[in-house]
């Protein structure tokens, strides 16, 4: 947590001049290309029989899609890292919580 | 809710950012507990079918493929729309938020076609707790696009009027924030709901 | 949403977008107000009036239960008035309260002028009165609800609960959770972002941190409960079938839910008055607290913690010797750092000079009421024991004992302690004494013997026991303690009557009456509008304190300053504070509409929707008061800060 004494000023036309830090135009139609690929992949899933894989291949490719749209799009690994905790902690206990109300919902085993 | 600092006042605050960003991020992680919830209830019940249609008799995969990438492309056209702020070109951010509104619709409107045919093959709201989980789940969903693109347009209609300038880009990634996150519940939603392999009766 | 126009637009105003009332004086001010501490104030009348309303609805529940087979209440009306006493106490009394103390004391421990969203913050005090108001609506609309606070479905759907009394349940509670919500993440980012110079997260007081992870708790909670509360809403209102065993819905999805918000609601409950009694044990110890980074840890551990607990509520429901035992070992664990707390309130104790002011009474008797409650909890967590326990009166006694032991009880040492920071004028400290003393005879006359109750077999939630059984002699003294407590909230109102009619004419009460330890206490009392003349710079936790006071050549603590030096006058004339508005109260107006609405008849929807988007479009657009003076909130932490000081 922050533990710095200063205040912080941060001016509007400062946040924004920085262009190191935001991606070019050009960068985010890549990152929408491969979500499209990311997108294609999956709905093959739904013609092609991959056996055993189909629920790993599927969420791994979900989680991608997530990171690559959170991370970018929502300009999450450019900016402070509090807003990454406050995202993360709800992410993590969401999933925590409702895992375990699944568990003992006996969900994993009788569906 | 306070005004965001306009033209040239520096913002402070102890951590440096801005309030209004970090209530949103705030509100993101909340909003993760709602919809956990909805897909947790959606998932006990995605058996529990009753005599009506089941959710693997049901779904259009291909179809409902065509409105995710739909959805997913209006991220990248938001996103294209603050980038156009930031820079100064009003005209360009206008054009992008008036897409990312349109992509948005077409995916509701694609949600609507998606209901009334499962209407029709008899999947109502009270069908079975299924359907109710499944109507309500994605339901919630569409309510919070469709609430997005009402602010995306009032956006539009700002720009339109030249109050949304260079100055105003943090409300525009605000209403992108919210934006991307209805997208990645989507994403959440499509794979979990719809690829992963369902019941049948 | 934030505005999009900018000051040079203020000309341009679009159809009803009027200027921004300019406060004043009188009920116009207090309707319009964004003051955080009038908004505290407000948080707190209203809650006391349902405390009484909560407390009323006890008397009768005990007037009832005081004989065997008693007449007062038929089961039906019994059941509508246990429902609300319940929820009254927990959702209309104890949270807000606890709301009064975090708007009130927030800013002002941190050394800011006001909250991050002052309009938002009207609005989450104006949407929760409209939720009480509506909920008790019900009484006289076709009946209150019935179901219990913990609103179990499927007998809480419509099948089991025609009435409309569930339908206000689950609307109403859908209102106060936004109110609970929107504050919540108010007041998240005004702690962490408008702190003053020099107070980083470890120099804040303990209330402040208890607060921080009460607001996280909520921002988490709150939406659980509301999509439990939606999915009775719709299959009440709609016919869905979350609920409907006879089609596969599974009957304890619900208490999951439920639960998964309940427990943390809990420590949402509990954590403000374990920051309250932080602050008051050390000043009335005139030590520091004992282990403050431990106090800290802890909170946040009770926070984290919570969330792997909920099922102990459902030990009996048939989740299976599995969960039950993985549920009744987390909840053993989660007295840990509720028991570092109460050692470290002790060992704050210890070795102190104590003065045994109303304030510090109220907070030993926290200290030790909730030791008895958490013990009891304890029990319960051993699940075998749990399952002879579950539905009886011990239960009621564990979690009175937690709850009023622990929370009212710390809210009362509050008020006595920061009354004359918010009014000016101090408590009477006999009456307060007086207060305390027969609100403690009374409250373990009504609870104590509960335990017994239980133990011996009286079930929970029912209207009346038969005679013979052996329950008679108990139920009466526990009749009897409830009125006793009834006279101790008489006392209190008393004294606040009597204080306020003996302060009236007079100067307000000096500065720092209690020779207290945080930065509240450096502005005059009552709290001048701007709050601090100058932003003060902070090098050190319980800042006020070390400016009063350091350390001789010995090593022994000197005081250095007096209050009069340390502390700001309050006649600072150039703040810029938040314009008032009236939009929030406006849009809160119309949730209780829609809500009425969609129970019985869906016309009266058009009108409270309206309004409230409505309100929403003005306030979204409506203008800075003062089209010269560019602010933002946040500017006005940096606006004045003062030298730091030469210690």
């Amino acid at each position: 947590m922050n533990t710095e004494t200063a205040q912080h000023e941060v001016s509007m036309d400062d946040v924004h001049d920085d262009s190191h830090e935001h991606p070019s135009d050009g960068k985010y139609i890549q990152i929408a290309a491969i979500l499209g690929v990311l997108t294609a992949l999956e709905v093959a899933t739904y013609f092609v029989d991959i056996g055993p894989a189909l629920i790993p291949a599927l969420m791994v490719l979900m989680v991608v899609k997530f990171f690559l749209v959170v991370a970018w799009f929502m300009h999450l690994r450019f900016d402070s890292s509090l807003f990454t905790k406050f995202f993360v902690s709800g992410l993590v206990l969401a999933t925590a919580v409702y895992v375990i109300a699944l568990t003992v919902s006996e969900f994993w085993t009788k569906g | 809710m306070s005004e965001t600092s306009t033209v040239d006042q520096p913002v402070v605050s102890t951590t440096g950012l801005s309030h209004t960003k970090l209530a949103m991020w705030v509100f993101l992680g909340s909003e993760c507990l709602l919809f956990g919830a909805l897909i947790s209830t959606y998932l006990i019940y995605r058996g529990q079918f009753a005599h009506g249609p089941a959710p693997g008799d049901i779904f259009d995969i291909p179809f409902t493929s065509v409105s995710s990438f739909v959805l997913l492309m209006s991220s990248l056209t938001m996103v294209l729309a603050l980038a156009a702020l930031q820079r100064g070109d009003i005209r360009n951010n206008r054009l992008w938020l008036l897409t990312t509104a349109l992509l948005g619709s077409i995916f509701i409107g694609g949600q609507v076609y998606e209901f009334t045919t499962f209407l029709r093959e008899g999947l109502g709201y009270t069908t079975s707790p299924f359907s109710s989980a499944f109507f309500t789940l994605t339901g919630f969903h569409g309510v919070h696009v469709s609430l997005g693109i009402l602010m995306l347009m009032s956006l539009f209609i700002s720009s339109l009027r030249g109050s949304l300038r260079k100055e105003h880009s943090e409300t525009v990634e605000i209403i992108g924030l919210y934006w991307h996150f209805v997208d990645i519940v989507w994403i959440f939603i499509f794979t979990v709901i719809y690829l992963v392999p369902s019941p049948t009766s | 949403m934030t505005a999009t126009t900018t000051v040079g637009d203020v000309v341009d105003q679009p159809l009803g977008v009027y200027t921004r009332p300019t406060g004043g004086t009188g009920w116009r001010d207090w309707v319009t107000t964004v003051d955080h501490k009038k908004i505290g104030i407000l948080y707190g009348a209203a809650a006391l009036f349902f405390f009484v309303v909560g407390g009323i609805e006890a008397l009768v529940i005990r007037l009832q239960l005081a004989t065997p087979n008693g007449t007062v209440l038929g089961a039906d009306m019994y059941n509508q008035v246990f429902t609300m006493h319940g929820v009254t106490m927990i959702f209309l009394a104890a949270m807000p309260l606890a709301a009064a103390f975090a708007n009130y004391l927030i800013p002002l421990q941190i050394g800011a002028r006001d909250v991050a969203f002052p309009r938002l913050n009207a609005l989450s005090f104006w949407v929760f009165l409209a939720g009480g108001i509506f909920i008790n609506l019900s009484w006289v609309l076709g009946g209150a609800p019935d179901g219990g606070w913990f609103g179990y479905a499927p007998n809480t759907g419509i099948v089991y609960s025609p009435s409309v009394g569930m339908d206000f349940y689950a609307l109403g509670l859908q209102i106060t959770g936004i109110a609970s919500l929107l504050s919540s993440i108010n007041l998240t980012v005004t702690v962490l972002n408008m702190r003053a110079p020099g107070m980083t997260l470890f120099k804040m007081p303990v209330l402040t941190w208890m607060l921080l992870v009460v607001q996280l708790l909520l921002v988490f909670a709150m939406p659980v409960i509301a999509v439990a509360l939606f999915l009775l809403m719709f299959s009440r209102l709609f016919g869905a079938r979350f609920f409907d065993t006879t089609v596969g819905a599974d009957p304890l999805l619900w208490q999951h839910l439920f639960w998964i918000f309940g427990h943390p609601e809990v420590y949402i409950l509990v954590l403000p008055a374990f920051g309250i009694i932080s602050e008051v044990i050390p000043t009335f110890s005139r030590k520091p607290i004992f282990g403050y980074p431990f106090m800290v840890f802890s909170g946040i551990a009770i926070g984290f913690m919570g969330w792997g607990v909920w099922a102990h509520h459902m030990f009996t429901s048939g989740i299976g010797p599995i969960s039950v035992a993985a549920f009744s070992l987390s909840t053993m664990f989660i007295a840990v750092p509720t028991g570092v707390k109460i050692l470290n309130w002790m060992a704050t104790m210890w070795g102190g000079r104590i003065k045994f002011s109303a304030p510090m009474l109220f907070s030993i008797g926290v200290v030790s009421m909730f030791t008895i409650g958490g013990l009891s909890g304890v029990t319960h967590a051993i699940s075998p024991a749990d399952t002879q326990q579950t539905d009886t009166y011990y239960i009621i006694a564990h979690f009175h004992y937690v709850i009023f032991g622990g929370i009212i009880f710390g809210l009362f040492s509050g008020f006595y302690f920061w009354w004359p920071k918010v009014f000016g004028h101090m408590l009477s400290e006999q009456l307060g004494k007086a207060n305390f003393w027969v609100m403690l005879v009374g409250f373990n006359l009504t609870f104590g013997p509960m335990h017994i109750l239980g133990l011996q077999g009286m079930s929970r939630r029912i209207d009346t026991y038969s005679p013979g059984f052996g329950f008679e002699l108990w139920n009466m003294v526990v009749t009897i303690g409830s009125f006793i407590i009834a006279l101790s909230i008489v006392i209190f109102v008393v004294n606040v009557i009597l204080s306020a009619m003996k302060a009236r004419g007079k100067p307000p009460c000096g500065p720092d009456p209690w020779d207290a330890r945080s930065l509240e206490w450096i502005t005059p009392n009552p709290t001048p509008v701007h709050n601090f003349d100058e932003i003060p710079v902070v090098e050190s936790l319980d800042e006020f304190w070390h400016r009063k006071y350091g350390t001789d050549e010995n090593g022994r603590i000197v005081r250095v300053a007096s209050a009069e030096e340390v502390c700001q006058t309050g006649t600072a004339t150039d703040v810029h504070l938040p314009s008032p508005s009236f939009w929030p109260m406006v849009f809160a107006v119309g949730l209780p509409l829609v809500a009425l609405g969609l129970i019985f008849n869906l016309w009266l929807t058009v009108p409270g929707g309206s309004l409230m988007v409505m309100a929403l479009y003005a306030w979204v657009f409506e203008p800075v008061d003062d089209p010269d003076a560019v602010h933002d909130d946040a500017a006005e932490v940096a606006n004045v800060t003062e030298e730091a000081p030469v210690v």
